[in-house]
């Protein structure tokens, strides 16, 4: 009877939830315990690793230097992160107010440009904004500025950079949440007298919500990890956080400190997910 | 009079509406449509516009750094899209279908990966690989992208089974099939359009990533993204641009079949319905 229930059930279960299973706690948990280890160790005269306790590489990580990159990636992921919302829910809500095949149509029409390579991408605003290239031109022979302006390798490119990248990861989310609020629900508050705007903050926006928040997740994070735009557009010169993560695994050769900094990202992704799970479930985030 | 106001101020919106949204469109497609201009510029690096040429799309093919790292992000892509959806497919289901002990920890160990920032996995993952000596290369980025690919493949799966209880399942083993044989001729057929985006997913996931696949790299070869990570400091050459040029063709014709396809397929199933 025993090795019938084993044959019928504790088999298969293994056979088919075995290997993702072994593969996450193989790739996923160790990996990351390793690294919150790894963050209390300290660094050797020769970049190596000193296999003794410390809270050495948090220490640094509030020295000024280090202290004012974390400030500025948070910044710039904050603001990104506000700009997407800002751009992305009226950009969203047109979307969803369109008939179910016009909507998945226009929906398609923003992944599209996301098949060309994100870097390719990127350098096409560098070529745009270069000394030499097409917005100097048109701005010099309209007489708007004399001699060129240096777009390239500033926080401003880095950003629109930020902002382009991110844009439909927080239009999605948010276009989901809208298109499945009912619209009875609108039409009973036009019908008791409310005006458009009232409706929208009384009804649209907080029923949405949870759309927003998905969407607030799903840009602040990578935003704040993110170290191609800033290599591709800031030229070395914009600092985020991704940026010293990794000089710190390369050429600067300090694992304990690049360790100290992801655990920082880990903490800060953890408390968001808190906070959302809190009012919504992880499965509704739309990651997809 | 009020009616037609209203009707007014709404056509008024709806006129607003329209111009933002394209102005929206405009700035995701300028960089793919600057992108596909530079790829024709007449100079050596894209400093500024120098006339029009095709000799890129001439000289791509002698340029053996490109091309060869274009087939290395491909064959990593195919390998991590394979492996993924096939340890993606059966997890989901043993996921969704048995319940036991620490279940609800690897539910949310696939989450991490989604959600943490990829730098973090990348070097999580690298100081491991260097800690028990595995040699970096092709299977460190191909574990890398899988152990992202995975969790998408997973959670794109997991929602589309349906949640009917087997009953389909139960009939094909009281009807003398195997597990196996059930598994491919009735589970398999009806979670397919999942296991397809999946696949999909993956594939241009693995393909477009930078993060893993530079952390995870050794000296030899790189991926083209990669690549072109590294060219930034000199500027990117106008043949990486004719590549992506041709790519980005090539992806918007597929899908545009696959729909094709779909939509055919579709319609002979409603006919054959109605037979």
């Amino acid at each position: 009877m025993q090795k019938n229930t084993f044959k019928r059930k504790t088999l298969p279960s293994l056979a088919m939830a075995g290997p993702v299973s072994l593969w996450m706690i193989l790739f996923v948990t160790l990996p990351m315990l390793y690294i919150i280890y790894i963050s209390f160790m300290s660094r050797g005269v020769f970049g190596d690793v000193v296999y003794k306790f410390s809270l050495e590489s948090y220490e640094t990580l509030l020295d000024s230097t280090y202290f004012k990159v974390i400030l500025k990636s948070i910044k710039a992921a904050f603001v990104t992160t506000v700009l997407c919302i800002l751009i992305g829910y009226p950009f969203a809500y047109y979307i969803a107010k369109k008939p179910k095949e016009v909507a998945s149509k226009l929906i398609m029409l923003i992944m599209i440009p996301f098949w060309t390579n994100s870097l390719m991408r990127l350098n096409s605003w560098l070529l745009l904004f270069q000394t030499s290239g097409p917005v100097n031109n048109f701005l010099l022979s309209t007489g708007f500025i004399d001699t060129p302006m240096s777009f390239v390798y500033t926080d401003g490119l880095v950003m629109v950079g930020m902002i382009t990248n991110m844009l439909p990861f927080a239009v999605l989310p948010m276009y989901s949440s809208i298109e499945k609020l009912s619209r009875s629900l609108l039409e009973a508050s036009a019908d008791l007298g409310a005006s458009g705007r009232t409706t929208f903050f009384n009804i649209t926006l907080p029923l949405t919500f949870p759309g927003i928040f998905s969407s607030i997740i799903l840009v602040f994070i990578p935003s704040l990890g993110i170290y191609t735009v800033t290599d591709m557009l800031g030229g070395g010169k914009v600092l985020y956080i991704g940026n010293i993560i990794k000089n710190q695994f390369g050429s600067i050769r300090n694992w304990p400190l690049g360790a100290a900094l992801s655990v920082l990202l880990i903490v800060i992704t953890g408390l968001l997910i808190y906070i959302y799970t809190r009012f919504a479930k992880i499965e509704d985030m739309e990651v997809l | 009079m009020s009616i037609s106001r209203k009707q007014k101020g709404k056509r008024r919106q709806e006129l607003l509406g329209t111009i933002y949204s394209v102005a929206i469109y405009t700035i995701l497609y300028i960089p793919v449509f600057v992108m596909m201009m530079f790829s024709f510029n007449n100079q050596r690096y894209n400093y500024y516009w120098n006339g029009f040429t095709t000799q890129w799309y001439a000289k791509l093919f002698n340029n053996s750094a490109v091309i060869g790292s274009l087939w290395y992000s491909v064959v990593i892509a195919v390998l991590a899209t394979v492996i993924s959806v096939t340890i993606g497919t059966i997890g989901a289901l043993g996921l969704k279908k048995y319940e036991f002990r620490g279940k609800k920890f690897i539910n949310n160990m696939l989450y991490i990966p989604i959600i943490v920032p990829e730098i973090v996995m990348a070097v999580a993952l690298l100081i491991i690989f260097i800690k028990i000596g595995l040699s970096l290369g092709m299977g460190t980025i191909l574990i890398g992208h899988c152990t992202f690919c995975i969790p998408y493949a997973v959670v794109t799966i997991k929602g589309r089974i349906s949640g009917d209880g087997y009953s389909l399942e139960e009939a094909s083993m009281d009807l003398g099939a195997n597990r196996i044989k059930t598994f491919l001729n009735v589970t398999l057929p009806s979670i397919m359009p999942g296991v397809m985006s999946a696949a999909f997913l993956s594939f241009t996931l693995s393909i477009d990533d930078v993060v893993m696949s530079n952390m995870l790299a050794g000296a030899k070869n790189s991926t083209l993204p990669v690549l072109i990570l590294s060219m930034n400091k000199t500027g990117v050459t106008p043949d990486v641009n004719a590549l992506t040029t041709i790519m980005i063709l090539f992806i918007v014709i597929a899908m545009i079949l696959n729909n094709f396809i779909r939509n055919a397929l579709k319609k002979r199933a409603k006919m054959e319905e109605n037979i």
